[in-house]
């Protein structure tokens, strides 16, 4: 096997504080049944890779419930599999605060493996990606480090800095720059999926970490070495969502609505998305139930009108109720008679009967995990 | 061994099951579709797991490549183990003869060298073919306490039904004192389920000697019970109650579809104490569109409704287009209903196509019968397929 999968599960974690307060960015509940780690995943499997190390740092119980043994991605292999990689800290109060910090934290495990190249990707991010494509032009092209990049208008909000990179005619990579985004200007944005040579990666950690502890990805690890490394760029052109604050969450989940996005996400052949199979029971449209343009997981009971929304899995819908624009998590009871608008609601909440609750669609009303309204 | 195992259950899926007509074409019985997610053999084998026993022989014989397809390993019903776990049990070539299974009891005759690996003391015998939530382990503590030979699970049915099964008579102990397959006369309502624990080292002698009467039609309801119940065998009834169907009909599998609906619904699948366990394609959320109607329905993963929908159940993957109707009828997996097409009173098989316009099925009468359309059809468009008919075109077209 040519290549090995790394997914940084935490890195992102503080970028929205409502939904990572009690699990990692990589466990955030997405599209219904989806947790945001499985694009990552299935993005890996679904290209041919066979090896994935998980690097954790904190809250990740629930990544690990998740993940499991990791057979839904069918990665219970005796030879690679699925690795979880806890972090590793010669001193104890001191975990990973950079990426490059949590890649030392598992160069013991990239040491030992024996694949050519290594494939990064992060959790904050909802696309489907061939990434056997990018590492197949990783080889035509004789790379050292592809950097797969997305040209986008950037929004101004996407609450983190972003990576602009300039490629050359032949789509190498000859500069890297990192900003905080603005409104407007167009860019070849860094997506933070990179394939590096396993061998060469390791010495680039070390090399960077040795000059600055707190260097960065980017700006040191490869921008510093552009004129003496073949970086090749690659352009992704398909739907991708960078889940950066709760607004852009809501907005992602609800652009799910949208057939081509759904398309574009789930029913690419041969790419499909996996997830843990909870075997839940068929979803149970009753008398009272009045459904229109929403994405409906399995397993729920609705009894009421549930228009433009994102269901997850077993959640109820009493008679009488309306649900318009909302994001209902797994196991949440909406009570007979209530009324939700541009409502976010974590798992396991209970909104009681005739409760009147609504946010808009920049700032959506956020109902904290097992919270009873 | 490496551990033996105190019951094994052996699951008779052999059956063609011929009164499901085109349903049964080219899959066993126990692989036909069930309740929008599941399939028939998805109720037995996952009563196992939940009743703790973890070592099931499924013997197949007929159109067995999407029922061993669909079992695999056993992992979605958490019988991938080490040591037991599910095994597919075709009927194989031996050095002196080579027999397909004659009847349920030369099917189990013909392995025991594979109950004999695990040593069992009791041996659960289960149909393919039946709808029901049931814990073996309480059946199994019953047999135990009664030090019963074979306790065979027992239903109250309406008196009408009851020549359509097993009947037996019980003592104010619940032993048996009478069996009678299928009799025209019934002395009792008290109908066997075709569940059956024996004590093994009983039952194995009886399969040996029935194996060398020639006269014998290899069958447990026919041969083993009653010569059992002949020798003075201890054979003891177990009371069940609670929700069971035999889905050997296009009829009665309609009917245990609709079974699911409701807001009380007959048979409550939704309880999630013991789920029932199913092979997981990796469905996306259903979505439901802007001119969707859906009533008192149910809908599997994936499944994609733009049109109305009353009364039905809908198994993954389907698509509903705009105008189209669905009511009062099941709808197998991957088939698509077009454009203003009309189903009513009607099992779809599965990948099928209803053409747009299309009308299939009785308008609003389940008395005129089920309408069946096999799986790998294409209705053509404004086509018009009677209530009760039979679409298959592979096989004579519609009857």
């Amino acid at each position: 096997m040519k290549a090995v999968g790394i997914v940084l599960s935490n890195i992102h974690d503080k970028d929205i504080p409502e939904l990572t307060g009690i699990r990692s960015i990589g466990s955030v509940p997405f599209g219904g049944r989806y947790r945001l780690i499985d694009f990552a995943l299935s993005n890996m499997v679904n290209s041919g890779i066979t090896t994935v190390g998980i690097i954790t740092k904190s809250n990740y119980q629930s990544l690990m419930d998740h993940v499991g043994s990791g057979k839904e991605w069918d990665l219970v292999r005796k030879n690679g599999g699925l690795f979880i990689l806890p972090p590793f800290s010669d001193n104890q109060d001191n975990l990973y605060e950079t990426r490059l910090q949590a890649l030392y934290g598992i160069i013991n495990f990239l040491e030992h493996r024996k694949e050519e190249v290594a494939v990064l990707a992060d959790t904050n991010m909802v696309c489907n990606i061939d990434l056997s494509a990018v590492i197949d032009n990783h080889f035509a092209k004789n790379a050292d480090i592809s950097c797969v990049y997305k040209e986008m208008t950037l929004t101004g909000d996407e609450g983190h800095k972003v990576s602009a990179i300039k490629t050359d005619t032949k789509g190498k990579v000859v500069d890297i720059a990192t900003a905080k985004p603005l409104k407007d200007v167009k860019i070849k944005s860094v997506i933070n999926i990179w394939v590096i040579n396993r061998v060469l990666l390791i010495n680039l950690i070390r090399d960077a970490l040795s000059r600055d502890s707190n260097a960065d990805f980017d700006l040191d690890l490869v921008g510093k070495n552009l004129k003496s490394l073949n970086v090749a760029g690659y352009e992704f052109d398909g739907y991708f969502a960078w889940i950066t604050s709760l607004a852009k969450y809501y907005q992602h989940n609800m652009e799910l609505l949208n057939k081509e996005v759904r398309d574009n996400l789930f029913n690419q052949k041969h790419k499909a998305i996996f997830t843990k199979v909870k075997d839940s029971a068929p979803t149970s449209y009753r008398d009272g139930a009045k459904v229109k343009n929403s994405f409906i997981a399995d397993g729920c009971v609705i009894d009421g009108i549930v228009e433009n929304s994102v269901i997850f899995r077993g959640v109820s819908v009493g008679r009488g109720c309306v649900v318009r624009n909302c994001i209902l998590m797994q196991d949440s009871v909406v009570m007979d008679n209530a009324n939700l608008n541009c409502v976010i609601a974590d798992k396991n909440v209970v909104v009681k009967s005739g409760r009147n609750l609504s946010g808009c669609a920049t700032l959506p009303f956020f109902i904290g995990k097992n919270v009873i309204v | 061994m490496l551990t033996k195992k105190e019951c094994v259950a052996m699951l008779l899926a052999g059956g063609q099951g011929s009164r499901l007509y085109a349903l049964t074409n080219n899959v066993a019985k126990p692989a036909v579709e069930f309740g929008a997610k599941n399939r028939i053999i998805d109720f037995p084998l996952s009563n196992c797991t939940n009743s703790g026993i973890d070592t099931v022989g499924v013997l197949t014989q007929y159109q067995p490549l999407v029922l061993n397809e669909y079992i695999g390993n056993g992992q979605p019903w958490d019988l991938d183990r080490t040591f037991g776990g599910v095994h597919i049990l075709p009927p194989y070539q031996a050095k002196e003869k080579s027999n397909w299974y004659k009847g349920t009891a030369n099917a189990i005759y013909q392995n025991l060298d594979f109950l004999d690996r695990y040593e069992p003391e009791y041996v659960l015998i289960l149909s393919g073919d039946h709808i029901y939530k049931m814990s073996y382990d309480e059946m199994l503590k019953v047999h135990k306490q009664n030090d019963a030979d074979c306790t065979i699970a027992v239903l109250t049915v309406p008196m009408e039904e009851a020549s359509r099964f097993g009947i037996m008579s019980m003592d104010k102990n619940d032993r048996i004192t009478e069996f009678a397959e299928k009799p025209k006369q019934p002395k009792s309502n008290q109908a066997s389920m075709g569940i059956y624990i024996f004590s093994y080292k009983v039952l194995k002698q009886y399969l040996i000697d029935d194996e060398n009467n020639a006269n014998s039609s290899n069958d447990f309801g026919k041969d083993i019970i009653p010569k059992m119940l002949a020798d003075g065998k201890r054979l003891v009834g177990y009371h069940f109650e609670g929700y069971w169907k035999d889905v050997g009909t296009i009829k009665s599998l309609w009917e245990a579809n609709m079974d699911l609906l409701g807001d009380k619904p007959n048979f409550d699948i939704f309880d999630t104490h013991r789920k029932i366990y199913a092979r997981n394609i990796a469905d996306t959320p259903q979505f439901i569109g802007q001119n969707a109607s859906i009533k008192n329905s149910i809908i599997g993963g994936g499944a994609e409704i733009d049109g109305t929908v009353i009364n039905s159940v809908i198994s993954s993957r389907v698509k509903i287009e705009e105008g189209a109707i669905v009511r009062d009828s099941v709808i197998f997996g991957d088939t698509v209903i077009k454009k203003n097409a009309v189903v009513e009173f009607a099992i779809i098989d599965e990948f099928t196509e209803i053409g747009k316009g299309a009308v299939v099925g009785a308008k609003n009468k389940e008395s005129d019968g089920i309408c069946v359309v096999a799986r790998n059809e294409v209705i053509q468009e404004n086509a018009v397929i009677p209530a009760g008919a039979m679409y298959d075109s592979k096989n004579g077209g519609a009857k």
